[in-house]
């Protein structure tokens, strides 16, 4: 182990050296230089977490069985639909949804052709299977519901990106995790509230006819027509019901801009249609002057104007009793789109700027103190030899910085925790290898034959027992969620680092002393 | 120059004799840790319990009891408000809320409105609902479970099972009485404590793997030695090793725990016992247990032939002073 190559020491400099460099911009630079540095020489800092930054994380859930059932329930309306097509009916019994199937009986076998014919292609990735005796079932396949499912989830994703993005946020991260759960982690945001609002929301937003043919009380009590659905309003005005008609006269997808607006001091939302929602809204107020318009928002009667006239032109106006904030955002909501599905929220974590500031600079302190510390007693306890391991010691931390500016990992509070473990575990491989260079001393080993043998006898105990160490930090990382995942990343780093430097960095340092001094004997 | 020598040359302690003592100390603990984590039980943080903690900050010394009315008139079950750190830094824990998951959330509007200028600056908000909590239980439980698992494996590969057996045997002490420890003091448990613990292991079990190392090339050199003997050498002459890189480890902890905010310091407790504990099962456990577990020279027998130490090591061995 004295034995060390040009070409090893060349290579163990330009390690030591790069760390140095890329760790470098951590220190000289803020991060706004940064950001816009240019040029051959690194400058990617560290990425903090948001635990250290300051900022929002939440996980949601979307659900995406709601979704799923919606939709069988509008295939089971187009089966209705196209059996009873006028003119040609088709009598049928029993129709109804089994989580991904509809099924229907016919009461004559002899019409089965007809039926195949009818609903063979009636939605994409369904399968009509004829069960026998008159028993149909019209399923969704497994490869479709995957895909109809993972594009429920990035549907979602889009939109809670246009969401946030109003918000004017820098980088917000938005990801799928597992199959069906969004994180979104928002820089700088400190009060989760808002977020929560905007995410929690559908949005759906449907115009509809008030059905003033039926008075409402008789609604009430339960004879509500064919055709219509009783919907009430907002839970502040006292939940005012409404018979309205299920048709919906224009979606909120043919939305193509909202924008928060006032009316007589009042805050409002003004809309505008696509063509063909414009067409469609003029058509239908033209016809129904003097009957009320329902706008629903989630099944909720958000407004329900009277028609004073038709409304051409595609744009019109949502009035209300609304604050500015809401209507701030509802027309965001309406800008974005209304989500596929519903969204849970399962977690939320929020740090504070003030907090996170608090926080790397206590982990500042901690790391200065322990390491001087630590470097104070391994020269107390060493001598040169500890200087030496102290030295590589500076360097070890120095790679374990550029490391993580590098791989861009982020650095977590845990992680800093993880970072001044490391300060005190990186010396373990230094204490084995002097430890057992003093006790080749002590039995009469030449000072090379004592460092050589040290060495080569204390290598197989520093890689099992770091190895050991790092199973259990990468399980860690494995099994770890958010801040967790940073102390598993800075500790393997660390692991990784020290092994390095001990065996190297300090090796080298070691066989320059040897080859320069040739002493006699080892003060260790 | 002078030195410190905190370990003294050529000790001879007798680690295997002490297991009269070490062992029924450990059981010891090991009983009145589970005993105390089924009566007392852990106080799990909301990682794990799910609900909500706020920490804010106030301006002035905080009115714990006023803050406490505010929130106790809302309804949402058990509050708890503490300081936490300094007279105006409190931090408030609020149960999980009855209902759907969906309406969960929306607690956290619901205390802010409440609070309203009672409050200075929030500092942290944190809400975990029921899915998310026993997720985070089970994924702990595996990551714990199998990171013993995989390190005895690796042992065992590596070694002979006996010392995989053994290195287990000090892991699992370690992370039991830790729990116990966190029954004891009631200290939150959440997911920087399984941190924590999984870091025990990893250091419990680093240590543990530099003695048996040792024991290793003791058994491949001294082939008459007595066993009692033989293990007594290998532990007295990686002690100082021992003691140094835990009085390391030791001194940046105490730094993290002393300076390195409150949020960190119950995690740098944990590892300080940690290490304490980790060290000691080494040395009292780890060691002695072999000989329970009829370690023999025959079981290493295998790898003698391909690993034989090198001519020049032998040559410059003295025997241990007996």
């Amino acid at each position: 182990m004295v034995n060390y190559p040009r070409w090893a020491m060349i290579l163990t400099i330009v390690v030591a050296l790069l760390g140095v460099i890329y760790a470098s911009p951590n220190f000289l630079l803020t991060s706004e230089e940064s950001e816009q540095a240019t040029g051959v020489l690194p400058s990617k800092q560290m990425n903090l977490g948001l635990d250290l930054q300051g900022g929002s994380s939440l996980l949601l859930n979307v659900e995406v069985d709601v979704a799923i059932k919606e939709l069988m329930e509008s295939v089971e309306t187009t089966v209705r639909r196209e059996l009873r097509r006028s003119g040609d009916r088709i009598g049928y019994t029993g129709l109804r949804t089994q989580q991904n199937a509809v099924l229907f009986d016919l009461r004559n076998i002899t019409d089965s052709d007809k039926v195949r014919d009818r609903l063979r292609n009636i939605e994409n990735g369904f399968e009509l299977t004829d069960t026998g005796g008159g028993k149909f079932r019209l399923e969704m396949t497994e490869e479709e519901a995957q895909a109809r499912r993972q594009s429920i989830v990035e549907q979602s994703i889009e939109i809670a990106r246009v969401r946030i993005d109003e918000l004017g946020v820098s980088e917000p991260v938005i990801q799928q995790q597992g199959a069906e759960r969004i994180l979104v982690q928002v820089p700088g945001v400190g009060d989760p509230e808002r977020l929560i609002d905007l995410l929690g929301e559908v949005a759906k937003m449907t115009f509809h006819l008030v059905n003033e043919e039926v008075s409402l009380q008789e609604a009430l009590n339960g004879n509500v027509p064919a055709g219509s659905f009783v919907r009430f309003g907002p839970e502040e005005e006292g939940r005012i019901p409404y018979v309205v008609r299920r048709e919906v006269v224009v979606g909120g997808e043919r939305l193509v801009d909202a924008q928060p607006s006032f009316q007589d001091g009042q805050p409002i939302v003004s809309f505008r249609f696509d063509a063909a929602g414009g067409q469609k809204f003029g058509e239908v107020t033209s016809q129904n002057v003097g009957v009320r318009l329902a706008i629903l928002l989630d099944d909720e009667v958000i407004s329900a104007p009277v028609i004073r006239g038709a409304i051409l032109g595609g744009s019109g106006i949502i009035t209300g009793r609304f604050t500015v904030e809401q209507v701030n955002d509802l027309s965001l909501l309406l800008r974005a789109g209304a989500l596929p599905a519903p969204m849970t929220v399962l977690e939320v974590r929020t740090v504070g700027p003030g907090l996170g500031q608090d926080s790397i600079d206590a982990g500042k302190i901690a790391s200065m103190i322990g390491l001087a510390a630590v470097i104070v007693f391994m020269i107390a306890s060493y001598g040169l030899f500890g200087l030496m391991a102290a030295v590589a010691l500076l360097f070890n931390l120095s790679l374990i910085v550029a490391l993580l500016s590098f791989l861009q990992a982020t650095l977590t509070l845990p992680g800093i925790a993880g970072i001044v473990l490391t300060i005190g575990m990186a010396v373990d491989a230094n204490v084995l290898i002097l430890e057992r260079i003093k006790e080749e001393t002590r039995n009469g080993r030449t000072p090379i034959s004592a460092i050589d043998a040290g060495y080569r006898r204390a290598l197989t105990t520093i890689i099992d027992s770091n190895l050991t160490t790092l199973i259990a930090a990468i399980l860690l990382f494995q099994f770890g969620s958010g801040p967790i995942k940073g102390f598993a990343v800075t500790l393997s780093i660390g692991i990784l680092t020290s092994m390095f430097t001990a065996l190297m960095l300090t090796r080298l340092f070691v066989v320059v002393w040897l080859r320069r001094t040739r002493p006699k004997t080892l003060a260790i | 120059m002078f030195k410190l020598n905190f370990v003294p040359q050529n000790t001879k302690v007798n680690f295997v004799g002490y297991r009269r003592f070490s062992y029924p100390f450990s059981a010891l603990l090991v009983v009145a840790s589970i005993a105390l984590f089924l009566v007392q039980g852990l106080n799990f943080g909301i990682d794990f319990k799910g609900g909500f903690l706020i920490e804010v900050k106030t301006e002035g010394p905080a009115d714990v009891s006023e803050l406490r009315n505010t929130l106790g008139g809302l309804g949402l079950g058990e509050v708890q408000v503490q300081e936490f750190g300094a007279p105006d830094d409190i931090l408030i824990r609020v149960q999980q809320q009855d209902g759907s998951e969906g309406e969960q959330a929306a607690v956290i509007a619901q205390i802010k409105g409440a609070l309203g200028s009672q409050v200075a600056e929030y500092r942290r908000t944190e809400f975990v609902g029921p899915t998310v909590g026993a997720e985070l239980i089970e994924s702990a439980i595996w990551a714990v479970v199998l990171a013993i698992g995989a390190i005895l494996i690796y042992i065992w590969f590596r070694f002979e099972w006996q010392f995989g057996v053994g290195a287990v045997i000090a892991l699992t002490h370690d992370v039991i009485t830790t729990i116990g420890l966190f029954a004891l003091t009631q200290l939150e448990f959440n997911l920087a404590t399984v941190a924590a613990i999984l870091t025990i292991a990893g250091y419990s079990i680093n240590d543990t793997v530099v003695i048996y190392d040792r024991v290793r090339e003791e058994l491949r050199r001294y082939k008459k030695m007595d066993m009692d003997a033989l293990l007594n050498l290998s532990a007295n002459r990686t002690l100082s090793r021992t003691f140094m890189t835990s009085v390391t480890t030791l001194i940046a902890l105490t730094a993290l725990a002393i300076f390195g905010g409150t949020i960190i310091r119950d995690f740098a407790f944990a590892m300080i016992w940690g290490v304490v504990i980790g060290t000691y099962s080494s040395v009292f456990i780890a060691v002695p247990v072999l000989l329970g577990l009829k370690l023999s020279r025959e079981s290493l027998s295998a790898g003698l032939e391909e690993d034989g130490s090198s001519k020049d090591d032998k040559a410059a061995e003295t025997p241990p002073e007996k």
